[in-house]
């Protein structure tokens, strides 16, 4: 078990270093002169000189990639040509916007697609079981942004029960949060459904039934804890499609999160701030996808070689 | 017999996903194919007059704020997304089969570096990369396709590798090495054509996924632009006169819906029926 979770965490780092140099690379290929782009287009021939050499840009790409990893160990992922403010101090303010939006959208996912998808598998084909699958399919069929407008229209516009856009309270929360939750809700009820149902086949569900257990008490004790481990699996991995739902829904609603951070950076070609955001992101989708593995590993031995 | 009962009740329950899927699908082919004969009007006609119409008889969608019939701009906006689902689609295959061919047929170090390579991208969530890439290349239709063709190239990849894995041990494979054909020959003759079918359900799987990446990035300003009938870029339009005008919106974004349900269906259904194992219960 340690040397699965040891061998897990050490190739982490060798991913995320990956990762950096593929961004750094596509990142090379803006067309113009970066230097020229950071320095204005009213700058002087000898300023943008000078901005070259202190960037480092007169360089060969390795020798750049080495200094831009060093920086970004020692936390300096640069400094935003837009705002003037270093990348890290632009990511930390957005963060906590994004983490509310996403967690809500979790929490929302989880709360209603686990149970909906247990009542469907263990009603497995009644009308209950049809109803979730049909909402299930076309909750995965829909783009969160237009869930996100449609959703802006009827509460904000028509019916004026909350705010149109913004944050900071728990109504400006509610609509973003469901618009993004749609997509994992719908993924997370088909799981957990054919996961019930697998698990409600097994032995040992039979065998508790025979004791004279009842359905309540078998489902609830036995089989759902067994049911669960696929969820995990889905819930941690859609972390990932969270954070990437969440540029569109925070640009719906003007959430100052990452996401609308990294559409303002492409708009501006802020290529310091759009570098270190998805830097940022992909690193933290990836230590996240590496967690459910060991929680994984941790609840069902059999997954570990995987 | 009840249990007989239930499972000729699944199986029509998937075949219903098939033919429910393939008819929006049917559909939505039909209504690109056509799209100047079933459109009402010309989708980019402009007749300020008429602008921010509700839906009527002359226009069953409304117009936009331009007076153009929005109804038109759908339906000729089902002709865009068969592209970008086409385009996107093979770009992808066009690179994601070969790698995956070569890393499940030569294995060893060729297979480590080329999987290493495709988890790397496989480990950015998909529009953050795509993001990334139409940043640098500028928005455009090509560009935006390029991206999503990128992202997309790791599932092919993989699916493509694994199918080899096990395809290269079939006999027919030994059969056509002993008699001397060569690796190339064997790669693309006998293992791909028998590792089409799976693709081909992926392919259809990933359509959906296609149409909903294609409009977030159009809707986000990186993917096509107007005055082009992209249904994100519709929405992304009418956004700005959610106010006034919900309807320019709405449709657009129903017309998503019933694409991206139609593969999603479609692609379930038809894995399904492949491969019964993978059945959801």
């Amino acid at each position: 078990m340690g040397r699965y979770i040891a061998r897990k965490l050490a190739v982490l780092p060798l991913i995320i270093v990956a990762v950096s140099i593929l961004i750094f690379v596509v990142i090379r290929f803006i067309p113009g002169d970066p230097a020229r782009l950071m320095a204005g287009m009213d700058a002087t021939a000898e300023g943008v000189e000078v901005l070259r050499r202190k960037l480092g840009l007169d360089q060969n790409i390795i020798v750049q990639y080495w200094r831009f990893f060093l920086g970004a160990l020692q936390g300096d992922l640069g400094t935003s040509i837009n705002s003037g403010y270093t990348v890290v101090q632009e990511i930390a303010t957005r963060i906590p916007y994004t983490l509310q939006l996403t967690i809500a959208a979790f929490a929302i996912a989880i709360m209603i697609g686990v149970p909906s998808g247990i009542i469907a598998a263990v009603y497995a084909n009644s009308w209950i079981d049809q109803l979730v699958m049909v909402f299930a399919i076309i909750g995965a069929s829909t783009p969160s942004f237009w869930i996100a407008l449609m959703g802006m229209s009827l509460f904000s516009v028509k019916l004026r029960w909350l705010p149109l856009f913004g944050a900071g309270t728990w109504s400006h929360l509610i609509l973003p949060s469901v618009a993004l939750a749609m997509g994992p809700l719908a993924l997370v009820a088909r799981m957990s459904r054919s996961s019930m149902l697998e698990v409600m086949k097994e032995d040992y569900v039979r065998t508790a039934r025979a004791k004279g257990l009842t359905k309540f008490r078998v489902y609830t004790k036995h089989a759902l804890k067994n049911a669960l481990v696929p969820v995990i699996t889905v819930v941690g991995l859609q972390f990932g499609g969270l954070l990437a739902g969440a540029v569109a829904t925070e640009t719906v609603f003007s959430w100052p999160g990452i996401g609308r951070l990294l559409i303002d950076s492409v708009r501006y070609r802020d290529y310091p701030v759009i570098q270190g955001t998805v830097l940022f992101t992909v690193s933290a989708v990836v230590i996240v996808n590496s967690l459910t593995d060991i929680v994984l590993a941790m609840v069902n031995p059999r997954m570990r070689f995987d | 017999m009840r249990r007989a009962k239930t499972t000729v009740k699944t199986v029509l329950l998937r075949r219903k996903n098939v033919v429910i899927g393939g008819g929006l699908v049917a559909l939505i082919l039909l209504m690109g194919l056509f799209a100047p004969q079933v459109a009402p009007h010309d989708p980019l006609e402009q007749n300020l007059r008429n602008a921010y119409q509700t839906p009527s008889s002359e226009y069953p969608f409304g117009t936009d704020q331009f007076g153009r019939c929005l109804l038109s701009r759908v339906v000729h906006g089902a002709r865009i997304s068969l592209l970008e689902i086409g385009m996107g689609v093979s770009l992808a295959m066009a690179i994601g089969v070969p790698l995956g061919l070569i890393a499940g047929y030569f294995g060893g170090s060729i297979d480590r570096t080329i999987m290493w390579l495709l988890d790397i991208v496989y480990a950015f969530p998909g529009i953050i990369l795509a993001i990334l890439i139409v940043s640098v290349l500028g928005p455009s239709l090509t560009n935006m396709l390029i991206a999503i063709a990128v992202f997309s190239i790791p599932v092919y990849g993989r699916l493509c590798r694994n199918l080899t894995l096990s395809l290269k041990q079939r006999e027919y494979v030994e059969a056509a090495r002993a008699l001397g054909l060569s690796n190339l020959g064997i790669m693309f003759k006998h293992i791909l054509r028998n590792a089409l079918a799976p693709l081909l359900v992926q392919a259809t799987l990933t359509a959906g996924g296609v149409v909903l990446s294609a409009s977030t990035l159009s809707f986000l300003g990186l993917g096509v632009v107007p005055p082009t009938p992209e249904w994100g870029a519709m929405i992304s339009t009418g956004r700005t006169f959610l106010t006034i005008a919900p309807h320019l919106s709405l449709f657009p974004g129903l017309a998503i819906l019933i694409t991206v349900l139609g593969f999603n269906l479609l692609g379930d259904g038809l894995r399904d029926l492949l491969d019964p194992r993978l059945r959801n219960n």
